[in-house]
């Protein structure tokens, strides 16, 4: 997936929008490379399991650099149907490729309205430089 | 060695033959030089407060004075068994209970337990108390409320003792968000955990406030007593409204630091808490001293005796050799060096919450590592070349590439002045010196990532 087309959250999240057989809307979610690169180093992640509901705002997993544990936070309210378990053993991958292979989890959305709150790349492109100036 | 005066019983008829061993166990068989080489020479490659500076923040890494190592050596006090009788172990029983005294009398609140045996652990302890009293008033509250800066150790104590833990913001001028505060208040807050002087090292002036807007909502005020160095005879935070706090007799009172020996982390609370305490309390009728388990509503024990005594013993002849002016004049001293070294390195290590600071300041080395490339880490790990210890990088994490200093009340200008050089002169250097460094150590730089996934936990025996 090309960063360029996909939606942010404030909290770093990227998210990708697709629709299943069923015709529910599914978001995939990842860091992006801005996150990724603050972290440094990275030593664990641990993920949900599928069946759980998440809401937006809230934490469904945690990732561990040598500088810091900090949470994953959901960008939409849905339940996790897929995990990217592959990632908990070779967590470069999400360094090598952020964007694509590097996703955490699939989330059928139950409620669209926290999509309205989510950045676009540009907006997101902003924030981010934002928080690089404010230092 | 005399003749055993009890029968005896061979081994293999008490043990079934799979639980007894065939050959000898593995061990490293040395001579004692080679073991006292082994150990002396291992400790000279460490850095230590008496071997180095070490302005390494939130540690507070004071001088401990020799005098207190001296005194809780004396054969009275180290020589002591925990089950003696009381009557025979009158002077230690003194010594803990004007130590609890001591440190009701520092927090401003009414009641101390010294039993819990590191500051983390006080922490949960009395997170443990607080859980307790929540069950016999509203147990309906099950939410603790943590500022985004608040050290690792406050959410996982909050955990442990059951509850859901929800961040707190602060203001980009490094506080306490009351704004943010007031919309996650409510008839669920529990708890709400504060450190004070912050992770920032600013003290935060609505402390009063916050206290008072907890205590609305109906939920407890802790106060993480990391950085009471910075308080001590100059505010309590019993005054200011904290409910409960713990102490780090480690970073505050002399306590041994580190080297994952024993540690204490005494907590004190307010009248409504005391019942709650751990047992035993020490306590005092007449002229007698003696231990008192009878409290009903106790959480129980948390640590086998009384606690960890010789830290206990340091505390209190620390807090006994300063009395209440000195404690205020270490308190002023740690502000005044950390304001001086501030200014000193505020010109070009930004701080972004730097006019004036408690006992730590947080600078940033964001604009390097944009512009040069170099980081936080690089030049923690370039002072070691200098002879200076590290500062604490990367913490608090609402400070992006952060070097958190404090050098303590110990220190005198010459020493100030020497490492704000060595800071100065590091930031100048070459990026691909700085990336490499400590060139002058033993070890350079350890693969963190591999002794995180990958740690060695045990001794793998010798090289056959």
């Amino acid at each position: 997936m090309k960063p360029e087309e996909l939606l942010y959250s404030k909290t770093h999240e990227w998210v990708a929008i697709a629709t299943d057989e069923a015709g529910a809307k599914v978001a995939t979610v990842g860091i992006s490379a801005f996150a990724l690169e603050a972290l440094t180093d990275l030593v664990f992640v641990d993920l949900p399991q599928v069946g759980r509901s998440v809401s937006a705002g809230e934490p469904f997993g945690e990732i561990e650099s040598v500088k810091a544990v900090s949470d994953l936070y959901s960008p939409v309210d849905g339940e996790i149907v897929e995990v990217n378990s592959t990632l908990v053993d070779q967590l470069e991958t999400l360094s090598d490729d952020p964007y694509t292979s590097g996703w955490f989890v699939k989330i059928r959305i139950a409620d669209e309205t926290a999509l309205s709150g989510l950045m676009d790349h540009a907006a997101y492109q902003k924030q981010c430089e934002q928080e690089m100036a404010d230092e | 060695m005399p003749a055993c005066d009890v029968p005896s019983e061979p081994v293999e008829r008490l043990l079934p033959p799979e639980a007894l061993a065939q050959t000898a166990p593995s061990l490293p068989e040395v001579t004692e030089p080679e073991l006292v080489r082994h150990f002396v020479n291992l400790s000279t490659q460490n850095m230590s407060v008496d071997s180095h500076f070490y302005p390494l923040g939130s540690c507070t890494m004071k001088y401990n004075p020799k005098r207190n190592e001296t005194l809780s050596s004396l054969a009275g006090l180290l020589g002591l068994h925990p089950y003696q009788r009381v009557e025979t172990i009158q002077g230690m029983l003194s010594i803990l209970h004007s130590l609890q005294e001591m440190l009701a009398e520092i927090s401003g609140l009414e009641a101390v337990s010294l039993q819990p045996a590191a500051g983390a652990h006080g922490e949960m302890t009395a997170l443990f108390v607080a859980a307790a009293y929540v069950r016999d008033t509203d147990p309906a509250r099950n939410v603790v409320l943590i500022p985004d800066g608040a050290h690792g150790t406050n959410p996982a104590s909050a955990a442990m003792a059951g509850f859901k833990t929800v961040e707190v913001k602060s203001t980009p001028g490094g506080l306490v968000d009351l704004d943010d505060l007031a919309s996650k208040l409510d008839e669920r807050t529990a708890v709400f955990m504060i450190t004070n002087p912050n992770t920032l090292g600013i003290f935060e002036r609505n402390i009063a406030k916050i206290c008072q807007m907890v205590h609305d909502a109906g939920g407890l005020v802790y106060l993480d007593g990391a950085n009471m160095n910075a308080i001590l005879g100059v505010t309590r935070p019993g005054d200011f409204g904290a409910d409960m706090m713990h102490f780090n007799p480690h970073k505050t009172f002399s306590g041994p630091h580190g080297g994952g020996g024993p540690g204490a982390g005494p907590i004190a609370v307010t009248g409504k808490l005391a019942p709650y305490l751990p047992v035993p309390v020490v306590k005092k009728s007449g002229e007698e001293y003696g231990l008192d388990f009878d409290r009903p509503k106790t959480i129980g024990r948390v640590r086998s005796f009384f606690g960890n005594t010789g830290v206990l013993v340091r505390t209190y002849c620390y807090l006994r050799t300063h009395g209440p002016e000195g404690l205020r004049r270490v308190s002023e001293n740690a502000v005044l060096n950390a304001n001086y070294l501030l200014s000193r390195v505020k010109h070009f290590l930004p701080v972004p919450q730097g006019d004036r600071c408690m006992h730590e300041f947080v600078a940033t080395a964001q604009t390097l590592k944009r512009e040069r490339g170099v980081s936080a880490l690089d030049i923690g790990k370039r002072l070691l070349d200098y002879g200076f210890h590290a500062p604490t990088v990367y913490f608090p994490l609402i400070v992006h590439e952060a070097l958190m200093i404090e050098p303590t009340e110990s220190e005198c200008r010459s020493t100030l002045d020497a490492f704000a050089e060595a800071l100065f002169r590091v930031t100048e250097e070459d990026p691909d010196l700085l990336h490499h460094a400590p060139h002058t150590t033993s070890v350079s730089r350890p693969d963190e990532v591999r002794a995180a996934r990958q740690p060695i936990l045990k001794w793998a025996g010798p090289e056959r």
